[in-house]
């Protein structure tokens, strides 16, 4: 991995001023590159081009050099998920580049050449998005490089280029001898027109997509120590910022005294930023000890003081109250009045917090005309925005590196850009004098900081006919809006937050009578996506609720979920495969232990779990054994998809056994991972991941695994003690 | 004061505050940036280095508390197996984001220089001080089985 500077920089300013120029020059350049990028034509794009890398393209998603090095440009933030790697493998396929030689670096914050295709002209990662939308575009890529270097071997050797073949960074001749590396034909390449149209491979030639065993590109950086993140970036002279933020959301600082933090060795200089005041100093100790010695006093008058339990009970309220439609089939409300049965529970969950292992940081250089911005950052269209909003800047002033990200599950993705934001505050207030100042975050602030997953009540109602057909399906949601108020409010439609009931509103089961209601509310606490977003309690309402459902009917779970999925083919594919490598039907479990089913859908991906857990006399559990199957369509890297099934299970374990953010009087009331729990080592149950064969084009892995593992637990908790779960978290009794 | 020990075998005086954390000493002073922050409380393992070959967590450390011993971090494994974990994580890929990485070594190699053959519980009972978000303990678990494996042959 090279660092992940931008390639126009990496070109670097001093890199002639024309194609021929630098040809010329690459002769002795100790690597040369040919850049090609998808929609490279257009007049306007090569005015762009001059200016920022003479005679090569700017929307560029591979270089490659005359070392012979493939070096693939990501548009989306590695965090984990395994971006670098989906991106780089689907770009050297279609490329026939050899993969030991490919290097992945992150692209610039340039909306232009970088948008991700599923969110139309924003530059971002998010909602398992990576693959899908870069999918024809970086194979296109790909294969228009790999056209070139045959063209240009053709040439050089006087071979019809369809008698060339190409294969792990090598272009051979027909007559069995000659041969030539990519690195070798880069020269020439670059002189040639890129073609408008190429064939791309049939899947059945793949060589790199879909193979068992593709190292990731990012793995041995981050085995010894030297893959860098924010926290790692330094620039000389740096400084160190942290923030006092209000203790209550919406609080503001009143009047404070930074005699005493002031007087600590190593403080600089203490600012105010409009959340609070920060600390500089000239390490995270200094800034740490001088933020403790603040003496602040915070005006409460517009701050959230309620306690979550208070507007627990106030979502309860309004759940039998008329809501907004977000679906409706049929009329459920007829066919549950003439139900012979009816079924009823409701579900309330709390909220939650990311908690990345990284605690959330941004390093800011800011003059008076630039603002230049490294971090692990997830949104950099937004961030350049609001970055350029705050230091009173444009957003073409605003550059942004983007580092690896240690974790976000979506914090980092923020319509507010909160820390970036802050980065900036802090600078600008310190003087905008090109100090390079690192806003460093602690786990408290981390805990404390809002933007939560946010709080949510289902109340669920269905009817069985006398047939133990299920007939109605009632299901209203309550809680805040994760959009509105943002940039991102157009996602509001007919008073629906579309993250707010996708899952539920979407439910795939067949069932003649549906009705999906949303009441939003609104509250003094910050709220954002976190991992599989609306799926994260849509899926877990719907899927338990659903067993209770098949239990009333003396159907077993499985089977009553599997011929509502007839029109389903995926889903129930998953749902069958899930059922069968878990051994579903081999019998019931023994005494103290169940096995629990779920499924679900999120961002076209489709997930189904079983669950094993053991429950002992004191009411502990233990899940000991998920079994997985996914449909991705076309699986890019099945070794990654295994890992994120896996992660995406470990994760939404931690959080249905003790993921709760709970305030009083308006005070979040955990701090760190004492009182926030997640799941740890001794809690990890055996994962097996089955991924379908697919040829449909691919979709994500990141968050979809998460949303499933829940419910199957909490069915399988049934299965064994006969108890069922409307309280998230799981009941600290019933947890090990 | 001056504070002096032994980093990865070379003997090192930082003049920082003696109250400051062994793990801002190395990333700030020393220029070590391997060992993370993550929690700044010892709950979480990010931070794990060897404080004379066993763990510690070097965020509650006070630097001065390290007079005249050895550390070692991530930057200077060098045991035999150090490099069989290592190579073990890279073989069955298990970082994700890769952040907690450096103390989830840090702990399975002080487990393995002083267990060759951990079970299970002796797995569970070294590493569930160490948090990964990404939840890459199926891997770690694995790693480690792998590790013991091929330093006994």
């Amino acid at each position: 991995m090279s660092s992940p500077d931008p390639i126009d920089e990496s070109m670097g300013a001093a890199a002639p001023s024309t194609r021929r120029a630098f040809l010329k020059a690459a002769g002795s350049a100790t690597a040369i590159a040919l850049t090609i990028g998808f929609e490279w034509a257009g007049p306007a794009r090569r005015a762009m081009a001059a200016q920022a890398a003479p005679a090569f393209a700017p929307n560029a998603f591979v270089r490659i050099g005359s070392d012979n090095s493939v070096t693939v440009i990501a548009k989306h933030l590695e965090m984990g998920q395994g971006s670098y790697t989906g991106i780089a493998t689907v770009l050297s396929d279609e490329l026939d580049a050899d993969w030991s030689l490919v290097r992945v670096e992150s692209a610039p914050a340039d909306a232009k050449r970088y948008a991700n295709l599923a969110f139309g002209t924003m530059q971002g990662t998010g909602g398992s998005s990576a693959m899908a939308n870069s999918w024809m575009q970086l194979r296109d890529a790909g294969a228009k490089a790999r056209a070139m270097l045959l063209s240009a071997a053709s040439a050089q050797w006087h071979v019809p280029v369809e008698q060339l073949n190409a294969r792990d960074s090598v272009v051979y001749h027909p007559d069995g001898k000659t041969q030539a590396t990519f690195g070798a034909l880069v020269a020439r390449a670059a002189s040639l027109p890129v073609p408008d149209k190429v064939a791309l491979k049939d899947a059945k030639n793949f060589k790199l997509i879909g193979r068992a065993q593709l190292p990731r590109v990012d793995v041995p950086a981050k085995c010894d120590g030297t893959a860098q993140f924010t926290l790692d970036f330094s620039q000389p002279g740096m400084l160190v910022a942290l923030i006092r933020r209000s203790p209550r959301f919406g609080g503001k600082v009143k009047s404070f005294d930074a005699s005493a933090a002031t007087a600590i060795p190593g403080v600089v200089k203490v600012v105010q930023v409009p959340s609070g005041i920060a600390v500089v100093a000239s390490g995270f100790w200094a800034a740490k000890q001088g933020r403790e010695a603040l003496k602040i006093e915070w005006d409460d008058s517009v701050a959230e003081t309620r306690s979550s339990e208070a507007m627990m009970a106030e979502y309860r309220q309004l759940a039998e109250k008329p809501a907004a439609s977000a679906r409706k089939d049929g009329d459920a409300g007829k066919a549950l009045t003439g139900a012979a049965r009816r079924i009823s529970a409701s579900f309330e969950f709390p909220y939650l917090a990311h908690a990345p292992m990284e605690p959330l940081d941004a390093v800011v250089k800011l003059t008076a005309k630039s603002c230049e911005i490294w971090a692990g950052d997830q949104f950099q269209t937004v961030d350049q925005m609001n970055a350029a909003h705050t230091a009173g800047l444009d957003p073409q002033q605003v550059s942004i590196h983007t580092l690896y990200a240690g974790g976000s599950f979506g914090r980092r993705a923020n319509p507010g850009s909160d820390y970036i934001v802050e980065a900036v505050s802090v600078a600008k207030a310190f003087g905008a004098d090109g100090t390079p100042i690192k806003l460093q975050w602690t786990r408290e602030d981390d805990i404390h900081g809002g933007l939560y997953r946010p709080m949510y009540f289902h109340k669920l109602e269905a009817g069985l006919n006398a047939s133990n057909e299920l007939i109605a399906w009632r299901n209203v949601i309550v809680g805040q809006s994760i959009v509105a108020g943002t940039p991102f409010a157009a996602f509001i439609k007919d008073g629906i937050d579309a993250t707010s009931v996708e899952g539920a509103a979407t439910i795939a089961y067949d069932i003649p009578n549906i009705d999906v209601e949303l009441a939003t509310t609104k509250t003094g606490v910050p709220v954002l996506w976190w991992r599989v977003v609306g799926s994260s309690h849509t899926t877990f309402a719907v899927e338990a609720f659903i067993d209770e459902v098949a239990h009333a009917a003396a159907q077993d779970p499985y089977e009553f979920r599997r011929k509502l999925l007839a029109k389903e083919p995926r889903m129930k594919r998953v749902l069958e495969l899930a059922a069968e490598k878990a051994g579903w039907s081999s019998g019931p479990m023994p005494a103290g232990k169940g096995r629990g089913i779920a499924v679900g859908e999120a961002f076209k991906t489709f997930v189904a779990q079983v669950a094993e857990v053991t429950v002992d006399e004191s009411g502990q559990v233990r899940v000991d054994r998920v079994v997985c199957a996914v449909d991705c369509g076309t699986p890019i890297n099945p070794d990654v998809i295994t890992a994120q099934m896996e992660g995406g299970i470990g994760f939404g374990l931690g959080a249905v056994l003790y993921g709760a953010i709970t305030l009083k009087d308006g005070l979040v009331e955990q701090d760190n991972f004492n009182s926030f729990r997640v799941l740890r080592m001794n809690e990890m149950p055996k994962v097996e991941v089955h991924i379908v064969p697919s040829t449909e084009a691919p979709t994500g892995v990141g968050e979809p695994g998460v949303a499933p593992l829940g419910p199957a637990v909490a069915n399988a908790i049934f299965a064994a003690t006969g108890k069922r779960i409307h309280v998230l978290p799981f009941p600290k009794t019933e947890a090990t | 004061m001056p504070t002096t020990f032994v980093l990865n075998g070379k003997s090192t005086t930082l003049d920082v505050d003696p109250t400051m954390p062994v793990l801002w000493a190395l990333r700030e002073s020393a220029g070590l940036t391997g060992t993370k922050f993550g929690c700044g409380m010892a709950l979480c393992g990010a931070c794990t280095v060897q404080l004379e070959g066993r763990p510690i967590r070097s965020c509650v450390t006070p630097i001065a508390s390290v007079a005249g011993k050895q550390v070692t971090t991530i930057e200077g494994l060098q045991s035999a197996p150090a490099k069989a974990v290592q190579a073990a994580w890279v073989k069955l890929q298990v970082p994700q984001c890769g952040y907690c990485q450096s103390g989830q070594i840090m702990s399975a190699t002080a487990l393995l220089e002083n267990n060759a053959a951990p079970t299970d519980a002796d797995i569970d009972g070294a590493m569930s001080g160490n948090i990964c978000r990404c939840a890459t303990y199926g891997r770690i678990r694995a790693a480690i089985h792998d590790a013991a494996q091929a330093i006994k042959s």
